[in-house]
């Protein structure tokens, strides 16, 4: 195998989180979440290298993670804005509001800016709608969300 | 007084840590448990009339009791974390507040059914939640809670955090058993059932974080106690009613099981709808939920009453719609996602699901036809029942209820040939 891509630190904590269980395979979606925090997305090489590490074949790597919306299969902004669209939040404006970053930052979802700095993603229900509408950005909620409030978290962003 | 159980530190940015649980009674219930044994603990659990909170209602004491004394594979717990039906936010509260209830919950189970370990299966987006429940874990580590010994007894059990990635079909308890292994979250054909054959081969339980939050108080004040709280026969406790949409104050009401209506939730406890604008539907349950109208309010918010009013409970996410919002394009949005989430295994919702958000489509985008209505209820109905898991079911009954109750709707906007969709579906012009 080439040059290691993913980090020490990466490593060590698969081999932390291994004893938890009883097959090689379940260490699949940790060391995939892992390697997605340290690239911010999971290339075909990335994908291989944490076949390697955990042992287990490349295709079973690529069959799994394509079945889950988290994992970035390109590379994703820096901020990566995730606006829920589903029903409780499209009953509060939600569709709206995803026009309103759209406009914004001048991209449709599913795109990234060219300076890399944003990527507007359409996603289904994030289990905030009591405080609907939500928009999640990278790791962070953002709940009750106006077009006001998405003006002043985005000038905060870049 | 109404009971307060699984909301009791809600809100209460102090309630996390291990010292304030234990200061307000935490981890008695566990200690009672170890003093007791295994069947005994099933017993009281059964007594409770404790049905699952994750949707489908099943009695947790019945349910424990499927786990095989002897087994040579390892018995594990699972956690149902995943909280991903369209209007339940729930067990992100509990999470929040309570994470030291949800692992007491945990390993009173874990002792109940032999497990000697456990896994808390929480859906990937909660990324703040999984943190609290690591840190959680850690002290309770710290304090010999878990680990070892339990509490000082001989019981040993670990217990882990495992995080999805985006699956909405990884709630369904194998769904979430392949996840948890590392494979795509698709169903598995049962029986076998994870009592049987579940994580790794080994008997399986698999409960829902607000069930697994109420076993403390179960074991403490006993099953009788718990079961008396219910309304109705056979479905005891309070629960989590999640309330999104069109009213005043959303949010996360605690009640008696059957203790208060549709009408009494909406008007008494949330303020009634916004704007002081008329009501025009409800889903009860959770996007799954076959939908009611303003006329079907005076039902009690239980299992039993819900299910004879054709609709269900289910995970308790009432989401309330005003008029001022389309019939047709509620549907047309709730599709969408049942349509993205189907998992492809099964043909008739893989295909169905995607000619249902089609059709709707067309009808929103001006060019439907009259014969679309009685097409939908068609391809509804194959799907109905003929899948391997409940998806296929939570697709269609939303389908066939809203055609059914709100068919006026669809046929004025297929008339007027209303292009109530242009380019994007916005919702102003999906409004009436």
């Amino acid at each position: 195998m080439s040059k290691k891509i993913l980090s020490e630190k990466f490593y060590k904590e698969i081999e932390r989180i291994r004893p938890r269980y009883p097959t090689n395979q379940a260490l699949l979606l940790p060391a995939l979440h892992l390697a997605q925090k340290e690239q911010g997305w999971v290339s075909g090489e990335v994908m291989d290298e944490v076949a390697a590490a955990i042992d287990i074949p490349p295709p079973v790597v690529r069959e799994v993670i394509t079945f889950y919306t988290m994992y970035n299969l390109k590379p994703v902004g820096k901020h990566h804005l995730q606006v829920c669209t589903n029903i409780s939040c499209a009953l509060m404006g939600a569709e709206e509001l995803l026009g309103h970053c759209e406009k914004k930052l001048g991209i449709k979802a599913g795109d990234t800016t060219r300076d890399r700095k944003f990527t507007i993603t359409e996603v289904e229900c994030l289990g905030a709608c009591g405080t609907a509408p939500c928009i999640q950005v990278n790791d962070d909620y953002h709940e009750n969300m106006t077009a006001d409030k998405i003006d002043k978290l985005l000038s905060e962003l870049s | 007084m109404p009971e307060i159980i699984v909301s009791k530190f809600f809100y209460n940015k102090e309630a996390a840590p291990l010292s304030y649980y234990k200061a307000h009674g935490g981890y008695e219930g566990l200690k009672k448990a170890l003093g007791m044994t295994p069947g005994a603990i099933i017993a009281e659990m059964k007594k409770s009339n404790m049905r699952g909170r994750g949707g489908a209602g099943f009695p947790t004491g019945m349910k424990w009791g499927f786990i095989p004394k002897e087994s040579k594979m390892p018995k594990y717990m699972v956690c149902n974390a995943d909280e991903s039906e369209p209007g339940t936010f729930k067990d992100r509260a509990i999470m929040t507040y309570s994470p030291h209830m949800l692992i007491e919950g945990m390993a009173i189970g874990s002792f109940a059914i032999g497990a000697r370990v456990a896994y808390i299966y929480i859906r990937g987006e909660y990324v703040r939640e999984a943190g609290i429940l690591e840190k959680a874990i850690e002290e309770a580590y710290k304090a010999g809670i878990l680990g070892e010994k339990v509490m000082g007894s001989d019981f040993k059990l670990d217990l882990y955090v495992h995080r999805g990635a985006g699956a909405y079909i990884c709630g369904e308890e194998t769904g979430l058993l392949n996840s948890l292994e590392g494979k795509r979250g698709e169903p598995r054909v049962k029986p076998p059932f994870p009592a049987i054959k579940g994580a790794f081969g080994g008997p399986t339980i698999v409960n829902n974080v607000e069930t697994l939050a109420a076993v403390p108080a179960i074991i403490l004040k006993g099953g009788e106690w718990f079961a008396g709280l219910g309304k109705f026969p056979n479905s005891g406790g309070t629960r989590l009613y999640c309330v999104s949409g069109h009213v005043n104050k959303p949010g996360l009401y605690e009640f008696a099981c059957g203790a208060v209506t549709l009408r009494e939730l909406i008007y008494d406890h949330c303020g009634g709808i916004r704007n002081g604008n008329k009501l025009k539907a409800v889903i009860p349950g959770g996007s799954s939920a076959p939908v009611l109208t303003a006329n079907e309010l005076d039902i009690a918010l239980d299992i039993e009453p819900m299910m004879k009013a054709g609709t269900m409970l289910g995970s308790a996410g009432v989401i309330v719609i005003d008029e001022t919002w389309s019939a047709v394009k509620a549907i047309k949005r709730i599709t969408h996602f049942y349509a993205h989430e189907s998992c492809g295994q099964c043909t008739p919702c893989r295909e169905g699901c995607r000619w249902m958000e089609d059709v709707l489509h067309r009808i929103l985008d001006g060019h439907g036809k009259m014969t679309d209505l009685d097409l939908l209820l068609n391809v509804a109905g194959n799907i109905n029942g003929k899948t391997l898991c409940a998806l296929g079911d939570a697709a269609a009954g939303p389908v066939i209820s809203f055609v059914k109750k709100f068919r006026h709707e669809f046929e004025e906007m297929i008339r007027n040939e209303t292009n109530a969709l242009n380019g994007r579906l916005s919702a102003e012009q999906g409004k009436v």
